[in-house]
């Protein structure tokens, strides 16, 4: 469902992406891993427009994303941010309401009934009307989730999701991604979990130096991976997190 | 000390009125400088150039003009091309104006303080420009503004008096022409500084209550 195809991106002289060539399916989850500054983020900024890339082709659906089509787009894709990014001057309900109602001008009692139901999914109910401060991370990425699930999407960008997270807060937020997934959510997840991408994604993409230098079944990249370089970064990755 | 409390019985309530048209020129134009102030910011950000330049002209322009020049040019010059505006609305137009290019700052100020993943996060979500500016730069850039707007508001009480040079019964005045005809300086301009001073104290206390009302946990 979503498609690049030789996806360039420079900032100013240096060049992010160099020649991005990657493929989700609907109902897939795929996960990039890669090392800090490989360009793995900048790929789903580029996918729902928030950067605009410089060459190549992205495509969700067989639409193009052009500055034309992005209303389009960001209807279709969500994205759950590293650092969660919930309004800090409004309650987790009316984070949840403000997109259906003040961009896609659903009525307020429809939406925020659905907010609910949505809150309760990622058991965040009870705390429907406190201000996103008085959460902890956790709590507030799963209401961030909560807040891409009421665009309706049809696949769901994550930017490491759980990288601000205290580290006993993490498993709280995969188990609502974990989900997802089983309930055949297309994702498409950047993340340091390797753990998790072994257990949820279909597929794994190790992008490196701004291509992706690998690529296949999560248990394949992640158990034997074909080039040295995948080799070297989960041995990085995993003795860390031993 | 006992004359000057017969003074101040004698004088209050003809001060307590100039207080009052004070307080109302004040609300007024600091309204006006508010709303002002958001149109050159908006226009400073604006993707077309010559909206640029014409907040920076504005901006330049008012900010380098004594704030008694630009009242005298709008109550005393405009009516030679046609504009007679009665003296209040004048003192609102001029100090609204003066004061727009201080709140501009003020909200620039706080708009740059917000959160960029904020922005992003409702550029993700589909708002259009429109909505990002109504639903998330503003209100959250006009937290981070207020204490620097609070600090404005009591600058324009207090510069409220320029406005008794164009003939506005405001609480300068009021004393002045007091002042004059009873020869009573000392009382009179006492009784002035107290009130100015204390017309401030609540608007110190309302910027912190807003802000305690606006606060993000």
């Amino acid at each position: 469902m979503i498609t690049l195809d030789a996806v360039t991106k420079s900032f100013g002289s240096r060049s992010v992406l160099r020649g991005v060539d990657l493929h989700v399916e609907r109902g897939e989850v795929l996960c990039l891993i890669g090392g800090s500054g490989s360009g793995k983020s900048t790929i789903l900024r580029c996918i729902n427009g928030l950067e605009r890339h410089d060459g190549g082709t992205i495509t969700v659906d067989g639409t193009a994303v052009t500055k034309a089509s992005l209303p389009a787009i960001r209807r279709r894709v969500a994205m759950v941010f590293q650092r969660f990014n919930l309004f800090p001057h409004r309650s987790v309900l009316d984070n949840v309401t403000e997109a259906p109602v003040h961009v896609h001008g659903e009525p307020v009692a429809a939406a925020r009934q659905r907010a609910m139901d949505l809150l309760a999914r990622v058991d965040m109910a009870d705390h429907a009307h406190s201000l996103p401060g008085a959460l902890s991370g956790g709590q507030q990425q799963r209401v961030g989730i909560a807040r891409a699930l009421a665009l309706r999407p049809e696949a769901i960008l994550f930017d490491e999701p759980t990288s601000a997270l205290d580290p006993e807060r993490v498993g709280e937020v995969l188990r609502v991604m974990r989900e997802l997934a089983d309930e055949g959510m297309t994702m498409l997840i950047v993340t340091h979990e390797i753990d998790f991408a072994r257990e949820v994604a279909d597929r794994v993409a190790f992008v490196d130096q701004g291509v992706v230098a690998e690529q296949g079944p999560a248990a394949h990249v992640l158990t034997t991976p074909q080039i040295p370089r995948t080799a070297q970064f989960l041995a990085r990755v995993l003795h860390r997190n031993a | 000390m006992i004359e000057f409390f017969a003074d101040a019985r004698a004088f209050l309530p003809i001060l307590l009125q100039g207080l009052l048209v004070t307080i109302e020129l004040t609300l007024c134009a600091l309204s006006l400088s508010l709303v002002l102030g958001v149109v050159w910011v908006v226009l400073g950000r604006a993707a077309f150039a010559p909206w640029r330049w014409l907040a920076r002209g504005v901006i330049t322009v008012v900010r380098g003009i004594p704030i008694i020049v630009q009242l005298f040019f709008i109550y005393f010059v405009l009516p030679d091309w046609g504009l007679d505006l009665p003296p209040f609305l004048a003192g609102v137009i001029g100090l609204g104006m003066a004061y727009s290019v201080y709140q501009a700052e003020n909200l620039r100020g706080g708009i740059g303080a917000v959160d960029k993943g904020l922005i992003e996060a409702g550029e993700a979500l589909g708002m259009t420009r429109l909505t990002l500016w109504r639903r998330l730069i503003l209100p959250l850039g006009l937290r981070h503004a207020l204490p620097s707007i609070g600090n404005t508001m009591v600058m324009l009480l207090k510069d409220t008096s320029i406005a008794s040079t164009i003939t506005i019964a405001e609480l300068t005045r009021e004393g002045q022409l007091l002042a004059i005809s009873t020869f009573k300086n000392g009382s009179v301009y006492a009784l002035i500084a107290l009130l100015y001073l204390l017309a401030s104290l609540p608007l110190g206390a309302l910027v912190r209550g807003l802000e305690r009302r606006g606060r993000l946990a």
